[in-house]
């Protein structure tokens, strides 16, 4: 039994250690496939924050997953064909580089994350799951049948987006980008969690009732701590795209909230670095399983059962001595 | 053959470690003599979830002619896209980065070749598709290393419209689930159709019910129907045209009708025309040995995407046989030659590398308990696509 | 648009909805009995459908395979009651989400492993194939309008079984304190399996009759499953007369959001840009009524808070 913050070291430590011994080794697609587990790694950090410590169990966080992803596949896809996103009323170009697109990303997502949270949070419990899963199959259906951007078909990018002073079509380098932003978003999210602001949100979690008398507005609170989850998980899109030079409809399917979930009860629930570990272990399985048998999602169904009926508290939870509240 | 890829994922070592940097990001010329002489297809099909059908066939097909050729110097390593794009894009980095591939194949739906053959051709490998070939990689978008052994997707829906026309039909109705297949789809058909609309629908894609769009046929006096729902969309649009007692012609895209396909939808589907450039009943040696040994193989009938493995698998082997894959010229050259048996008898490519190539009207009908098709007639004689004019590649 | 295209729409509409209430019914129950939400309850719908087509293959009958259809899919339905979800009932509904959600995936590949990749046939049963005259001339498929009568007399039949029965109090008293119905000296194990079998032979029900009219596939359960969570949701969660309600609600607004809306936008657009935006707008209609419903009645039309 470890002290968690020796388990995350340990964890950041390993996710470091694999590409730097691919590339010793000549092996650039595992580089590839750990910077997968770093990006999805961010996705479940976003989400982990709402689901976690604000025990807002959404299901449609594919939503801002693929609204980051888009905003990466239309900025790209315009500076690609030189052609401005709008002339009027005043212009706005496409773009190259990864700091803007970022930015984009992160917006847009907090905006959508806004609209569908200040709707969901009115309801709770099993409404709120169902909401925010029906929330992003309309989004879904929407990026499916808008024609503009290529529809179903999804957008290409031929050329991965630039970012100042480093080669991004370097696998290693790439890794090292997307490894940064998960320590940058990990300790933003770990401040968040000490701050007032985080505690509040845990205490309304724990007890909303006491958090009430407090004189605390649960719902402003949670609504904050939604976007803030949304944008991240969106920045975590933008990522994920610029990885695979590629976006479609399919970021935005319930099944990629799902599997965002699947990361998050793996790795830990409201563990900081759970997402991580569940992240890694996932795409591990997914590779290792995958080429076991042209079944193997049912190993995977059998695995996740498991963790889920026996193994509370997943990878983290099981390494490390400290219980923590499960969201509820 | 997955696992024994898994190894050699693991094992493989390469010296020129800059070399590999260099490689993923601009093709990689100086890693091809690593395995001069010999030919590495990755296969990405999809195996898992919905649309497995396609992709199951799609391998099978491919390495019936793989088998048969029994080439030393040509290997196989198959992996499954599970019909996500993500996935595609990563098996094909992983087959090109780690298996050091030099040709990626087998890819069924549109989509998933759009985010992966143009990345392939990127990185200065051969993609040669055994069935999507979307109008964006027909025109402008070509590439000297994509091939196209299926079609371009709009030739079906041509040939239904021409159909039509051929039929005397003067007020279709045509209907396509509201995304880029389905809206090139109805552009396609009504391209050599040259009646009257009596209505044009979108639906949804995945739809399953499809009584609303039934009641609007009903109502709107047309004289035939075009539809294009693939999958187990197509399936349900039938079966519940047949239970609504409307007596329209039909005409639709081999898609629909095809052998894995034609099971599930059973009587509903009989008499109806569609238009492929395959069937089983092609008289030619090679097509009657490829539909006899298929069925010796895995003891049921191919289907169109087996066919179109079957041909596309037979074309690397002959590029093969008559160039070595490290000099990319000749073997590009050797591919365009096309110079081997294919099931549908003649083939060649166009100037976009596309086929030129007949399209036949066929028919469902019974025989014995299998629900098959034949062929009635020829509707498109040696056809190329529209898009070929717009290609910079000359013949 | 002709008045009788309109009233044949609004019976699609109406068949529609009432296959949606048979999945919605069980998720409901199931939800309002136990607290569970239940994600594989798309797979044994899928159960439903393959049961009935091999079923009607091997027999002939399509009765026997409704038959099968409702045994198997209330047998599965016991046998994950048993070894999975009844450990669940206690937990967050995250584990409830995600324990079922790895039951989607076994049971989808197990399905696949067992019958294959290609889609199998079930047909309608002969007596109902083909049209009926309705009154007015309308035309309509003999075997949408029994679809229409069977989810009726389901409703009636659910109704009765909680309003008059032995069973339906007990089912009651569970909705509303499950404490209090242990002490009353009920197997509290043995109703909440029965309840949830109930729930799986209904979702095995409708797959079965949806399977007739379309494609018995590997996934065919997760679209419908979706639809369902938006009933229930519009409905009020745990309520069966919401969920009633809220099917045929969506089942009208998809239906006709989908005819009706092409034709509006083609009065002052270019009609083939009108097919595509208005094709676009209805397919996301269903969840812009959900949204409307909430903002005014967060708990659903019948539910309570």
């Amino acid at each position: 039994m470890l002290p968690e913050r020796m388990i995350n070291l340990l964890i950041l430590g390993l996710l470091l250690a694999v590409p730097l011994v691919a590339l010793a080794m000549d092996e650039p697609f595992i580089i590839t496939l750990a910077t997968k587990a770093a990006v999805l790694a961010v996705a479940g950090v976003g989400l982990n924050l709402a689901l976690g410590q604000g025990g807002l169990v959404s299901f449609g966080h594919a939503a801002y997953f693929g609204v980051g992803g888009y905003a990466m596949g239309i900025l790209a896809s315009h500076a690609q064909s030189y052609t401005p996103l709008m002339e009027a009323p005043f212009l706005i170009e496409g773009t190259k580089s990864m700091l803007v697109i970022w930015l984009v990303a992160i917006v847009a997502s907090a905006l959508v994350a806004l609209l569908v949270g200040a709707l969901s949070l009115r309801t709770s419990g099993v409404y709120f799951i169902m909401v925010t899963l029906a929330f992003g199959q309309m989004l879904y259906y929407f990026a499916i049948s808008w024609p503009a951007y290529g529809g179903e078909d999804g957008l290409s990018i031929y050329v991965r987006n630039g970012f100042p002073g480093l080669n991004t079509l370097d696998p290693i380098q790439f890794f090292g980008l997307c490894f940064a932003v998960l320590l940058i978003v990990l300790f933003v999210v770990n401040l968040l969690n000490k701050s007032p602001f985080g505690l509040a949100l845990n205490g309304a979690h724990q007890n909303e009732e006491r958090a009430r008398t407090v004189g605390i507005n649960v719902y402003r609170l949670r609504l904050t701590a939604f976007v803030i989850s949304g944008a991240i998980t969106g920045l975590a899109g933008a990522l994920f795209a610029d990885l695979n030079r590629f976006v479609s409809p399919t970021m935005f399917s319930w099944q990629t909230s799902g599997e965002i979930m699947v990361f998050i009860i793996l790795g830990g629930v409201a563990r900081l670095c759970g997402p991580v570990a569940g992240a890694a272990v996932y795409i591990l399985l997914e590779h290792v399983l995958g080429g076991l048998s042209e079944y193997w999602h049912i190993y995977l169904g059998a695995i996740l059962l498991f963790v889920v009926l026996f193994a509370k508290g997943g990878l983290v939870g099981g390494l490390s001595r400290r219980e923590v509240h499960h969201a509820g | 053959m997955r696992r024994s890829n898994w190894e050699i994922m693991m094992t493989m070592k390469f010296t020129a470690l800059a070399a590999a940097a260099l490689a993923m990001t601009f093709g990689n010329a100086a890693l091809a003599d690593a395995h001069s002489g010999k030919v590495k297809i990755g296969l990405i099909t999809t195996l898992t979830g919905g649309g497995a059908a396609l992709g199951v066939d799609t391998r099978d097909g491919f390495m019936l002619a793989i088998d048969q050729a029994a080439n030393d110097a040509v290997e196989v390593v198959v992996e499954d896209d599970q019909r996500k794009p993500d996935v595609a894009v990563q098996v094909a980095d992983k087959m090109i980065q780690s298996d050091k591939v030099d040709i990626l194949t087998g890819i069924v739906w549109s989509n998933l070749a759009l985010a992966v053959a143009p990345a392939a051709n990127a990185q200065g490998k051969f993609y040669i598709s055994t069935n999507a070939a979307p109008a964006q990689l027909a025109g402008k978008g070509c590439n000297k290393d994509y091939f196209a052994v299926s079609y371009q997707n709009d030739n079906m829906h041509e040939a239904a419209g021409a159909h039509a026309t051929a039929s005397g039909y003067t007020n279709a109705f045509i209907l396509a689930p509201n995304y880029p297949a389905g809206q090139d789809s109805l552009t396609g058909f009504k391209r050599l159709y040259e009646g009257e609309l009596a209505g044009e629908l979108y639906t949804k894609l995945g739809q399953t019910d499809y009584a609303a769009e039934i009641a609007q046929i009903r109502a709107s006096g047309a004289d035939s129907i075009f539809f294009f729902l693939p999958g187990g969309m197509g399936i349900s649009f039938l079966k519940q045209y047949a239970d609504s007692g409307i007596e329209l012609p039909v005409i639709g895209p081999s898609f629909s009708f095809d052998q894995g396909i034609l099971q599930a939808v059973g009587d509903a589907a009989l008499g109806i025309h569609n238009t492929s450039q395959w069937n089983k009943d092609i008289d030619n040696p090679t097509n009657k040995a490829f539909v006899e040994t298929f069925q010796e193989a895995y003891d049921r009938l191919p289907t169109l995407y087996a066919a179109q493995a079957f041909d596309t698998a037979n074309l690397i082997l002959a590029a093969a046989g008559q160039a070595d894959i490290a000099d990319r010229d000749a073997f590009r050259a050797a591919l365009k030659a096309a110079d081997f048996n294919s099931v549908r008898g003649k083939f060649r490519f166009g100037n976009n590398q596309h086929p030129i190539q007949d399209i036949y009207v066929r028919e469902v009908i019974k025989e014995g308990d299998v629900y098959t098709n034949k062929i009635i007639s020829t509707i498109l004689t040696d056809h190329q696509d529209v898009y070929a004019a717009d290609c910079g590649l000359s013949d | 648009m002709s008045i009788i295209l309109l009233i044949e729409q609004i019976l699609n509409g109406l068949q529609f909805g009432v296959m949606l209430f048979l999945m919605a019914a069980g998720l409901t129950l199931i939800f309002g009995v136990m607290g569970l939400i239940n994600l594989a309850h798309g797979s044994l719908y899928m159960i439903g459908a393959f049961a009935a087509a091999a079923g009607a293959a091997a027999t002939g009958s399509f009765v026997l395979g409704l038959i099968a259809a409702l045994t198997s899919a209330a047998l599965f339905g016991a046998l994950i009651e048993l070894t999975v979800i009844r450990r669940l009932y206690a937990r967050d509904h995250l584990d409830q989400v995600l324990a079922t959600f790895a039951l989607i995936l076994i049971f989808s590949e197990a399905t696949r492993w067992v019958f294959g990749s290609f889609p199998l046939f079930l047909d309608t049963p002969a007596f109902l194939s083909g049209t009926v005259t309705l009154p007015g001339g309308i035309l309509y498929s003999k075997y949408r309008l029994a679809i229409i009568l069977i989810g009726l007399a389901v409703a009636v039949g659910l109704f009765l079984l909680i309003s008059k029965t032995r069973v339906g109090m007990r089912i009651r008293a569970g909705e509303n304190d499950r404490e209090m119905i242990g002490a009353l000296g009920v197997d509290i194990s043995v109703l909440y399996t029965m309840v949830f079998a109930l729930g799986a032979a209904l979702a095995g029900l409708s797959g079965a009759l949806v399977g007739a009219i379309q494609s018995v596939e590997v996934g065919m359960g997760e679209p419908v499953l979706i639809l369902a969570f938006v009933v229930i949701v519009i409905g009020g969660i745990g309520s069966i007369k919401g969920a009633l309600a809220g099917a045929i609600l969506v089942g009208l607004t998809d239906t006709l959001g989908r005819t009706l809306l092409p034709v509006l936008f083609a009065s002052f657009m270019d009609p083939s840009a009108a097919t595509t935006v208005g094709s676009a707008l209805a397919s996301m209609l269903i969840y812009i009524l959900m949204a409307g419903v909430l903002l005014f009645k967060p708990t659903g039309l019948f539910g309570s808070a």
